[in-house]
């Protein structure tokens, strides 16, 4: 087995134009991944199962994870005119990062599996945003392991994966509306207890009938 | 999607059976959630032409509690009694398993005594999984009962040693970061030898009855065959996988704990049938008796925690690790993602259970419906894990 370096480079190798980065990842155990721009994916992950020297034919684990959008507060300098003289201020800049969903993909080779010792090959793609770009390509058909694992991370995080071949809720029921696994999913009230919401119940019962995620 | 290379890259779907003739009429039955067979609340929508399966899918969800969330928003220890209730007949293991994705992500070490009673418990754990796996098979064949409570004889003794090691029968809650939780009672390795030693006579046991049976070879040989190319592409792990014949067993590809350290074979199977998957679990079962026996005589004296790892309060630094093990039903993973704080930011179990039901509908086309009944016992699921 390779080291992260070297299957990049592998995939550059053969795929020249595929858009494929190294993220690193500081923990100890070092497992570092590929992040793939989506409309490359398919071919990336098609090299890597069909290349002879990594045979990653089996994908064992496929996840979401949310990263929502993050307020970043900065102390710039910026030079103002105070009372007719420039002076140098220092002002509190608040930016707002856009969030996103991230899907990952761990893959292992069964075909060499007892040549070395090695962590997974770590695959990973980004939404453009969190509310209406959620699309990712499916790789159901590159590995049929994520079939059901696709769904439960469309069901639970919102990820629309294009090209599955049956993207229904698995965990939740079909008339569901929200994504439980988000960040920012509100736990539902307890409501139905009153026969008729009022005040401040029904206000909570409101916000939380308002679906917050995308459904397909 | 235009990609060049799906064309010559094989694909891997469930094949549609058409054989429905103009007029014939196909009976649609809902298998569950509360049918007898189906170990707890699961649901297959079968359509039948006559006997014949055509086609099904498989409906989960019914004891999703979203264990994922509930220890997102918990501390890393508070999540290790909630692992023992997704597969809640091997509590051990799945406490291991998070263990050592923990361990991985904040590079903890365990002493080699801990490492040896992860082993010895996690050895019984399979022992018992596979006993009673075997049982509640022979159950759905219609063997009512006495398989099943000659298997539940022995798990008892299992059980009733990890009581006095756990406090807990079932839900042990007993490994930690970087160690165990308390120390072996008192001649407590005595009385392990003593069950180990009474654990060959029982599968002899179970074999004089059930391998050689005609009713159960008639029954098995040839049903739900699972072709290895498949299995491998639809990530299917543990017994299932071997049975088809691929040699893959976590225990030696990774070399986790300290497998490396003791002697034994992997028993894989031919057809990848029913009856290769209840052979491979009795041979497991006799793997296991070895490494007991290897583990009990080894076992060295020494500290069951390391010292520098932290129980309470403990904040492993920013990254993520994937940690795995062979689990009794295929490979038990948890995938980790910290920020730095006392919850994991991302907490993910990948369930053997759940992804070992992938193929179940392409094992059953073309089947009797009587016989999906054995072929979903075969797979060996536990619906506390599926649904999580």
């Amino acid at each position: 087995m390779k080291s992260t370096e070297e299957i990049l480079a592998l995939i550059h190798a053969a795929l020249p134009a595929a858009n494929v980065e190294l993220v690193l990842n500081p923990s100890p155990c070092a497992q570092h991944s590929l992040r793939v721009a989506p409309a490359d994916a398919f071919a990336v992950a098609s090299f890597l199962r069909e290349s002879d020297e990594l045979a990653l034919d089996y994908c064992s684990n496929v996840t979401g994870v949310d990263w929502p959008d993050k307020e970043i507060t900065e102390k710039v300098k910026v030079t103002q005119l105070v009372d007719g003289e420039e002076k140098i201020v220092e002002e509190t800049i608040k930016r707002i990062e856009p969030g996103y969903l991230e899907s990952v993909y761990h893959l292992y080779s069964i075909k060499r599996a007892h040549e070395a010792i090695a962590g997974p090959v770590v695959l990973r793609m980004r939404t453009i945003n969190r509310t209406d770009q959620v699309q990712l390509p499916s790789l159901t058909f590159v590995w049929r392991a994520a079939e059901f694992q696709e769904r439960e991370v469309f069901d639970l995080f919102g990820i629309v994966f294009t090209g599955h071949p049956d993207l229904r809720r698995i965990l939740m029921w079909d008339e569901f509306e929200d994504h439980p696994m988000r960040r920012d999913y509100v736990d539902p009230d307890d409501y139905e207890y009153e026969p008729t919401p009022h005040d401040e119940v029904l206000k909570r019962a409101e916000q939380q009938s308002k679906p917050t995620g995308v459904t397909a | 999607m235009s990609h060049s290379s799906t064309a010559e890259m094989k694909v891997y779907r469930p094949p549609v059976v058409d054989i429905i003739e103009e007029g014939d009429e196909l009976l649609e039955v809902a298998m569950g959630p509360h049918h007898p067979s189906t170990h707890g609340v699961f649901r297959m929508d079968v359509a039948l032409d006559g006997e014949r399966v055509i086609r099904l899918k498989p409906v989960f969800g019914y004891l999703h509690r979203n264990h994922e969330k509930i220890a997102e928003k918990a501390s890393y220890l508070a999540a290790m009694p909630y692992t023992d209730r997704l597969d809640y007949f091997c509590s051990l293991t799945n406490n291991w398993a998070y263990a050592l994705a923990v361990e991985k992500l904040a590079g903890i070490e365990v002493p080699e005594r801990a490492e040896y009673i992860r082993v010895i418990t996690a050895e019984l754990t399979r022992i018992q999984n596979h006993a009673s796996s075997i049982g509640f098979l022979m159950q759905e064949m219609g063997a009512s009962g006495t398989p099943l409570m000659y298997a539940f004889r022995e798990r008892e003794k299992i059980l009733d040693l990890f009581e006095e090691l756990t406090g807990s029968r079932m839900m042990c809650n007993y490994m930690r970061f970087g160690g165990c939780r308390v120390e072996l009672p008192t001649g407590w390795l005595a009385k392990a030898q003593t069950i180990v030693d009474g654990l060959p006579g029982f599968i002899d046991e179970i074999e004089a009855l059930l391998t050689g049976n005609e009713i159960l070879m008639a029954r098995t040989q040839g049903m739900g065959v699972l072709k290895p190319d498949l299995a491998i592409n639809a990530g299917v792990t543990g017994p299932m996988l071997r049975a088809t014949g691929v040699n893959y067993d976590l225990r030696k590809v990774d070399h986790y704990g300290i497998y490396d350290r003791f002697k034994f074979r992997v028993p894989l199977g031919d057809h990848g049938d029913i009856f290769d998957r209840y052979m491979i679990r009795i041979l497991e079962m006799r793997e296991s008796v070895t490494i007991l026996h290897q583990a009990i005589k080894d076992i060295p004296a020494g500290p069951i925690m390391d010292p520098k790892s932290k129980i309470r309060g403990f904040r492993p630094k920013p990254g993520e690790a994937y940690g795995r093990i062979e689990a009794p039903k295929g490979e038990l993973g948890f995938y980790l993602i910290s920020d730095g704080s006392g919850n994991p930011y991302r907490y993910r179990v990948r369930p053997p259970s759940l992804i070992n039901l992938t193929i179940l509908e392409d094992m059953c086309l073309g089947q009797n419906v009587a016989d999906v009944v054995l072929i979903f016992g075969s797979v060996d699921i536990v619906l506390g894990e599926v649904d999580r």
